[in-house]
């Protein structure tokens, strides 16, 4: 109908406003199904999640109450979410420094290769595009204290065998070290990606300016050069590692004794084992506002390195 | 200090070093460099060589106490057997490829004329879209998650196809990116085909997209190796073993097996993980450009 009506008035506009009329439908009728499904997946759930996270629902319980804000009090003094947001960071501190580090060594290691660096490119990039699950169970297997290749080594060299995944001291740095196998390799990418628009007269004049050796090098041109790409790598691996659940799913369900307990399993368990939906959307209101700032470093940061 | 520019190859010349301690010093970094890779180069392929190993060899060999890499008595057969009797292991690879094809392909579909607009047109309302969608690239699916589980338990369509679907036919990274590669299309082109009768729907679909084929094949691969691998909302929203995608097929078999049978698991680990690494393996920079651009996500 409203299609008939601006044909019928295009006919008698001038060409330019017909022009503005075609490009106002179009461009409504283009992004009305975006926004339609915008509003169904994201902005509506989020609205139910504040609502919800202010009540005491319970998936099939028969009366709701209004708490205000006493799910958040309740979780400040939760020992279980406690926990899981110490783990979290705990784990992304392992994680971070190392992922960044060894992704920026391998980089410019590889930097300056020409005929291996695509079987290593291949080799580091391998567990970015495998199915962590399926890999998480290969790690378990590799960890077993008896049956495990790894405290099998470890017995030949003498050394008494390590319980990597059910002690709870050792939970998690192993797994975070099986995150950064998985991460390392992409920002390996990012970094090769920044070191190969680092431009090469930089390093000739450096040299001239009586700059020699590798490390002399790295640290007068290299490292400040990438210094946007450092930071927007550690802003995403600190987004990703944040959201650690698979590996904790698969292999110790938070355990032993809650020591790898981490906070979006904290919610799966909440929410969708126990039910409690209000307390459950209060935790993922916490984990919303953690990923806002990490994003909004992120913005930051991508600004800073666009205006390099 | 020097005046003008030297060539390439003369910077070196300045310090005076005899051949043979240069070549050592350089052979000797290229032992170091050597070594830290394939030291790390190990470390990443552990689990791979294992995973395959251990899927060919015998029950006694697994469990023997004395390593060995290669198994003495070829178990293949047995275990790729036992692991595909068991569990529907190419079932889940079936779901798998049923859900990424439906999932792209509706990003795209919805993604492509939401960016053109976005870059191309003047219409009301076009800041607020962009700023929802720059809102949107921020919320993780954990987020919505738990209404949407509500919504769809009382629609009485968990357990399905959809359901594992619905949550990511709107991908607003697509229309982040593509937006970005739109806005560089020639407006003279698009104004020529208005001038020719094109309609608008003509030109995004016959004119822009066959030109942002780059950008669309990198989103591709990002869209698939993200819902391949994802088990968060699929553990959510399946519990029927038959509707399971990979990640979540090789978490129930690992439940049931509770890692008695390490033969047949790594054999179906080996299954589940083989799809993705083989067109890895294949088409190489398409996957390393389209999974690293999109480290704004």
């Amino acid at each position: 109908m409203t299609a008939a009506a601006a044909v019928a008035t295009s006919a008698t506009l001038p060409p330019r406003n017909r022009q503005q009329l075609i490009e106002r439908l179009a461009g409504c009728g283009f992004a009305f199904p975006a926004f339609a499904l915008l509003l169904l997946i994201d902005i509506i759930p989020l609205a139910v999640l504040l609502y919800l996270s202010f009540t005491d629902y319970q998936l099939g319980a028969l009366d709701t109450h209004f708490l205000g804000l006493d799910n958040f009090a309740k979780a400040l003094a939760d020992p279980v979410f406690r926990r899981s947001i110490t783990n979290t960071f705990v784990y992304v501190a392992i994680v971070l420094p190392l992922a960044v580090g060894l992704g920026l060594l391998i980089a410019v290691l590889l930097h300056g290769r020409k005929r291996t660096r695509s079987f290593y490119e291949v080799v580091y990039f391998l567990p970015v595009t495998s199915t962590l699950i399926a890999m998480a169970t290969v790690w378990q297997f590799l960890l077993h204290p008896s049956l495990g290749p790894i405290n099998g080594m470890l017995r030949t060299v003498g050394v008494h065998e390590i319980a990597f995944l059910s002690e709870p001291a050792y939970v998690l740095p192993t797994l975070a070290a099986i995150g950064i196998w998985h991460l390392v390799g992409f920002n390996m990418v990012l970094f090769l990606a920044g070191l190969s628009a680092i431009p090469r007269d930089l390093y000739e004049a450096a040299e001239i300016d009586g700059c020699r050796g590798g490390i002399d090098r790295f640290l007068t041109i290299t490292w400040p050069l990438l210094g946007p790409t450092t930071m927007f790598v550690i802003v995403t691996t600190s987004i990703t590692a944040f959201k650690v659940f698979d590996t904790v799913a698969v292999m110790t369900r938070g355990g032993p004794m809650g020591s790898s307990e981490v906070l979006l399993y904290a919610i799966y368990l909440e929410g969708y084992q126990y039910f409690h939906m209000g307390y459950a959307a209060a935790l993922t209101l916490v984990f919303l506002v953690f990923v806002l700032l990490f994003s909004i470093l992120q913005t930051f940061v991508l600004d800073r390195r666009v205006h390099y | 200090m020097a005046t003008s520019l030297p060539l390439p190859g003369q910077a070196h010349r300045v310090r005076p070093v005899t051949p043979a301690s240069a070549l050592a010093r350089r052979m000797l970094t290229l032992l170091i460099v050597h070594g830290v890779l394939i030291a790390g180069a190990m470390f990443i392929l552990l689990p791979f060589v294992w995973m395959v190993v251990t899927s060919i060899k015998s029950p006694p060999e697994i469990f023997a106490v004395d390593f060995s890499l290669w198994p003495k008595h070829f178990n293949g057969v047995e275990n790729y057997g036992n692991a595909l009797g068991k569990v529907p292991l190419l079932r889940f690879a079936l779901n798998g490829v049923i859900v990424c094809g439906v999932i792209l392909v509706v990003q795209v579909l919805v993604a492509v004329p939401c960016a053109y607009a976005l870059a191309k047109l003047r219409f009301p309302g076009r800041t607020t879209m962009f700023a929802l969608v720059l809102l949107g690239l921020c919320i993780p699916i954990q987020v919505p998650a738990l209404p949407l589980y509500m919504g769809l338990a009382r629609l009485g369509l968990l357990n399905t196809y959809f359901a594992i679907m619905m949550p990511f036919f709107l991908s607003v990274f697509a229309i982040f990116l593509f937006r970005q590669f739109f806005r560089s299309y020639p407006d003279e082109i698009i104004h020529a085909a208005r001038l020719d009768g094109m309609s608008e729907f003509e030109i995004v679909w016959r004119i822009v997209v066959p030109s942002a084929w780059p950008a669309i094949a990198a989103f591709s691969v990002f869209s698939l190796v993200a819902h391949w691998n994802d088990l968060y909302w699929p553990l959510i929203v399946i519990s029927d073993t038959h509707l399971a995608t990979p990640p979540l097929g090789m978490m129930f078999f690992a439940d049931a097996e509770s890692g008695s049978n390490y033969g047949a698991l790594t054999a179906a680990a080996t299954v589940l993980t083989a799809p993705l690494v083989i067109a890895f393996l294949i088409a190489r920079r398409r996957f390393i450009q389209g999974i690293t651009m999109t480290g704004i996500k």
